[in-house]
């Protein structure tokens, strides 16, 4: 399987992540070598099997509707890289 | 001297007064200082907090309200928040993070009186088989400070094994506490999926991560198991099991243990002198009253393929919240909302972070999604009814933690392939989401090896009492790497 | 050439919990910026959703409300996107197997009646909100409202008008307040309609391309919305251009929809179920619980008052358009024992009260109870439905209850003839003339004449005496 620039670009994008024009070609190639490792998954014919999503053979529990959080605000932004007026800033968003 | 001493034993130390937490506390920070400027397994040593915590733990002992791990100093890996302490989980993108609440496993800790030392080293967001991955560079191995430690809990693998710390805490998503514990000469237990609260523990693959100890010996491991285990409200996935007492059982006969070696951990791939020592400790299992059982687990050759799909989408959806808005690392003056994200995340993560995440969000987008992650799902399932149908037969499974011992530092560092090959013993217990040990048996060159044994779903008792009693009839876990 | 309208909504019902619907943060709207954000709303590094109880059964309440198939299994997914008002970089959602499966409602325009499909609900974490205010070119996050629960109702592409759209929207608010799952508030945002809106010449069965509209706050703004829409839409193609599928917002100061701009690129959300949550079962308890505490729903009521009250069907639907409605009219008519009296005065006098003052039936001075009291008044004939009047006005400024203002202004209706005879009697001798004008009048005359001493006598007794006896003496006495 091979990752293409135009692919590797495409999924960067998607991820936010910047990749740099000299660096999009080894990062195709890893990815392509990563790629054709997890293709070993087609040898076997999975067409009769059930997907698993979880380990444990749970359901979901249920909490009781009660407000148990109090304003922390100080303390989460004291980790912010950028607030005002108790706003988390970002660069403007248009809409 | 303090430091050789288990838990068990330091435990002893302390009730009887021949020394104090206070005293073993600044031993260990001695070590730390005098050591660990070449092994690197700490990230942050949190000194005056460990003495503070010392001194609690020291009138709790005189006080008579003691257990098992009061006044023994810990070590937590980097990837467990800690209230007030840098949390970085050994990314650059958390270099400035600290953490406002403390994760369920470092408070269950803290509330049975282990004081912590510090916080230790780790492969970029537990994500590597290598511990160098990290923002703070690489891990080095005690046995042969060439080598690398394994990963991702490279760090606490370390701090054990050169005596930093009686004992640490890891995570395992896809062999993390158990490949380095082998390649480190110790002790380290993945428990089942849910034993064990995620609460706090920053995420790599939601579905496969797992926190457990790591200590000299199994013994140790079951007294901070007792403390980290149990049901948790803030964690959906956390199991209401009952958790049994770990020691009770730890002397049980191991008479009649059906063994079971599944020929796919024995083929081609396995380095010959690690055949050998996990040979030799099966043998040692014999001799104790084992039987043993040829068992065949068909689908391991599609565990690592499938895992390098299952973890990445889950790591590429949980590595989302680092856009440099609320917390973690922010690029200097974005010019606009794209050049924030895109900056900040590419400064922030290294390669390996960002091609796992680049593998997960190709194999969940659109067109790709069934080829890929569903696919990988079933697999899943397969490699689960594997293992249901293997403990038909046997009450545990046992084979080599990793194919090699601790490779060169760098030999794997530009081959991401080679290295995800290296996981083939232990992503599949994660898979299924099976507690599985590595301990500590004949090394090879001078290099440990570690025997790892998967058991059934919350069977960790077991595998402490099979591994305990390996502990009582062999001294490869007494071992210390020289220079330490 | 003949067009059609294609019509689908998804309308999102913020559920009215305390706590949001994977933390212990409160939901309360209108707090300080991010003081109701917890760790969980902020997705902090290692912090883990757990469900609301609360959330499961609300939707519950409307998968049977609206006779809808239940998700006995449903899970929640992924939705990832990048966004700085979504903490995760993902929202947790619904999306293979949803909490309500396919269901209807039944809608009325013009009389005609209509079933809509709802083709799934399901449940979701909101979003944080945006400020624009200019902090130096920057914009303002606030996470109070990101883990905020929401109910996604979808409705099948069956609306072919505005009007059929609007009141598909207003049945589906109704239904959502009488559950008492939403507090219905469209300017907080509590209640968003989005709308899909497509045009197709009659004959041809395939739908157009569709757009979506959003930012719809009010029911007469989704009215709007979508004509403006259809409009732009068949001009479009009139004019041999086409439609694109794209998100268009409502610019209700303009009348206007418009391209959004930043949406630059087709969304790829790479849904997944999300692995630390599991699969939320349904159990036959449960829904036996939500079932037996099922209020009684509008469309049942409305029914109901019919038979029960005799009451026309537009007055019981206007009295069951909603819970409070309804149950402020019932408690009313229990008191006054005359159902279409009753109706009669809560959309005469009341309503225009309410509306003169800007106030609701919630907040209405006069209770039902208050009015209940009145009307049983007008009824047993203790007072005119004209002083009946002063009555409501001195109960709307807080003078006390029916009972109390009449005996205290003494506005009881004289019904004793022999002092209405008195009064008549009185009327008569100090006006000699108009009665004798009154006598030579021609007979088609005197009905309008007659008025003149019904006046005189009311001024006299001060409204206070039954007008049909005053009426009657009068003729007998003339």
């Amino acid at each position: 399987m091979s990752f293409d620039q135009s692919d590797v670009e495409k999924i960067a994008h998607l991820a936010r992540l910047a990749v740099p024009a000299g660096e999009a070609r080894a990062l195709g190639g890893d990815l392509s070598r990563i790629l054709d490792l997890v293709a070993q998954m087609e040898q076997v014919d999975t067409s009769t099997v059930e997907p698993m999503a979880h380990p444990l053979q749970m359901t979901q529990r249920l909490r009781e509707d009660r407000v148990t959080e109090e304003n922390q605000r100080e303390l989460y932004q004291s980790v912010a890289p950028a607030t005002e007026k108790g706003l988390y800033l970002v660069p403007r968003v248009i809409e | 001297m303090m430091h050789e001493k288990s838990v068990t034993e330091l435990a002893a130390g302390l009730r009887s007064g021949e020394f104090s937490s206070v005293e073993l506390v600044e031993h260990y920070l001695e070590r730390i200082e005098r050591l660990d400027g070449e092994l690197n397994s700490f990230i942050t040593v949190t000194a005056e907090q460990a003495i503070e915590q010392a001194r609690a733990a020291d009138a709790r002992i005189a006080a008579g309200d003691a257990g098992p791990v009061t006044g023994i100093p810990i070590a937590h890996k980097d990837i467990y928040c800690t209230n007030g302490v840098k949390t970085s989980c050994g990314s650059r993108m958390l270099d400035n993070f600290t953490a406002p609440y403390d994760a369920n496993v470092v408070s269950r800790l803290r509330d049975a009186g282990a004081v912590m030392l510090g916080k230790t080293n780790m492969d970029e967001f537990a994500m590597g088989s290598t511990s160098e991955s990290s923002f703070y560079g690489p891990v080095k191995n005690p046995w042969n400070t060439g080598r690398v430690p394994g990963g991702s809990s490279g760090g606490s693998a370390v701090a054990v094994a050169a005596r930093l710390c009686a004992a640490a805490t890891g995570t395992d998503t896809g062999g993390s506490i158990r490949q380095p514990a082998s390649h480190c000469g110790i002790t380290g237990l993945k428990p089942t999926y849910g034993r064990v609260s995620r609460y706090g523990m920053i995420a790599y693959a939601s579905s496969l991560d797992q926190g457990g100890p790591m200590a000299q010996t199994a013994e140790d491991v079951a007294f901070l198991l007792q403390a980290m285990a149990g049901f948790d409200e803030r964690d959906s996935t956390s199991s209401d099991t009952p958790v049994p007492d770990y020691s009770a059982t730890l002397e049980d006969s191991i008479e009649g243990l059906k063994i079971g070696l599944p020929g796919e951990y024995f083929d081609a791939g396995l380095d010959e002198g690690v055949r050998k020592s996990v040979e030799e400790a099966v043998e040692l299992y014999k001799s104790l009253g084992a039987e043993i059982r040829e068992i065949s687990l068909p689908n391991t050759g599609l565990a690592v393929a499938s895992y390098y799909v299952v973890a990445p989408a889950e790591c590429s959806s949980n590595l989302s919240r680092y856009d440099g808005v609320r917390f973690g690392h922010r690029c200097d003056d974005p010019v606009d909302l794209e050049d924030l994200y895109k900056r900040s995340r590419s400064e922030g993560f290294g390669a390996e972070v960002k091609r796992r995440i680049m593998i997960g969000t190709y194999v969940l987008s659109a067109g790709y999604y069934d080829a890929f992650y569903l696919k990988a799902q079933k697999i899943r399932q397969l490699i689960s009814d594997d293992f249901r149908k293997a403990f038909e037969q046997v009450d545990v499974i046992m084979g080599p933690a990793s194919p090699t011992t601790a490779v060169a530092l760098g030999e794997m560092a530009d081959d991401p392939v080679s290295m995800y090959l290296s996981d083939v013993y232990t992503v599949m217990t994660n898979m299924a989401g099976l507690p599985g040990i590595s301990i500590p048996v004949a090394p090879v060159e001078g290099m440990p090896v570690g025997l790892q044994i998967t058991g059934n779903y919350f069977d960790e008792a077991r595998l402490l009492n099979i591994a305990h009693r390996f502990q009582q009839n062999s001294d490869w876990h007494r071992l210390m790497p020289e220079g330490v | 050439m003949q067009w059609e309208t294609v019509i689908g909504l998804e309308i999102h019902a913020q559920l009215a919990t305390r706590s949001k619907i994977f933390s212990g943060a409160s939901t309360a709207y209108g707090a300080e910026p991010n003081t109701q954000a917890c760790l969980v709303s902020l997705g902090m590094p290692g912090v883990l959703p757990v469900l609301n109880r609360e959330v499961v059964r609300m939707a519950i309440m409307f998968g049977t409300a609206i006779d809808a198939e239940l998700g006995r299994r449903n899970v929640f997914a992924r939705k990832n996107y990048f966004y700085p008002d979504l903490p995760k970089g993902y929202q947790i959602s619904q999306f293979e197997l949803p909490i309500v499966g396919p269901g209807q409602v039944e809608i009325s325009v013009d009389g005609e009646s209509k079933t809509i499909g709802v083709t799934r609900a399901h449940l979701e974490e909101d979003a944080g909100k945006s400020l624009h205010e200019d902090f130096r070119g920057m914009t303002g996050i606030d996470l109070n409202r990101a883990g905020t629960p929401l109910l996604e109702i979808v409705s099948e592409p069956d609306m072919r008008s505005a009007k059929e759209a609007v009141a598909y929207a207003r049945k589906i608010h109704q239904i959502v307040r009488y559950l008492g799952i939403c507090d219905g508030n469209m300017q907080e945002g509590s209640f968003r309609c989005d709308a899909n809106v497509s045009v197709k010449l009659k004959e041809h069965t395939e739908f157009g391309t569709r757009a979506e509209l959003k930012n719809i706050n009010s029911f007469r703004f989704l009215e709007r919305a979508i004509n403006f829409e259809v409009e732009r839409q068949i001009d479009l193609i009139e004019s041999g251009g086409k439609v694109v599928q794209e998100t268009r917002l409502y610019d209700a100061d303009k009348d206007e929809t418009r391209s959004m701009r930043s949406k630059e690129e087709a969304n790829d959300y790479r849904y997944f179920p999300d692995p630390d949550l599991l699969p939320v079962e349904i159990s036959d308890a449960m829904i036996d619980d939500v079932k037996s505490a099922l209020p009684e729903m509008p469309d049942m009521r409305r029914d109901r008052f019919e038979s029960d009250f005799e009451l026309s069907q537009q007055d019981a639907e206007s009295l069951t358009a909603s819970r409070e409605m309804a149950d402020y009219f019932e408690t009313a008519n229990a008191i006054a024992g005359d159902a279409k009296l009753t109706a009669n005065w809560i959309m005469g006098e009341l309503s225009a009260a309410m509306n003169r003052e800007g106030r609701d039936i919630v907040t209405s001075p006069v209770t039902a109870e208050l009015l209940g009291g009145m009307v049983r008044r007008i009824a047993d004939k203790t007072i005119s439905g004209k002083l009946a009047k002063d009555v409501f006005e001195a109960m709307w400024n807080g003078e006390g209850s029916a009972d109390a203002i009449i005996e205290a202004k003494g506005l009881k209706q004289i019904t004793d003839t022999g002092a209405i005879e008195a009064i008549v009697d009185e009327v008569l001798a100090s006006n000699p003339q108009q009665v004798e004008n009154y006598r030579n009048a021609p007979d088609d005359k005197k009905g309008k004449m007659i008025g003149f001493f019904v006046g005189q006598v009311m001024k006299m007794s001060k409204g206070k005496a039954n007008p049909q006896q005053v009426n009657q003496l009068l003729r007998e006495k003339l």
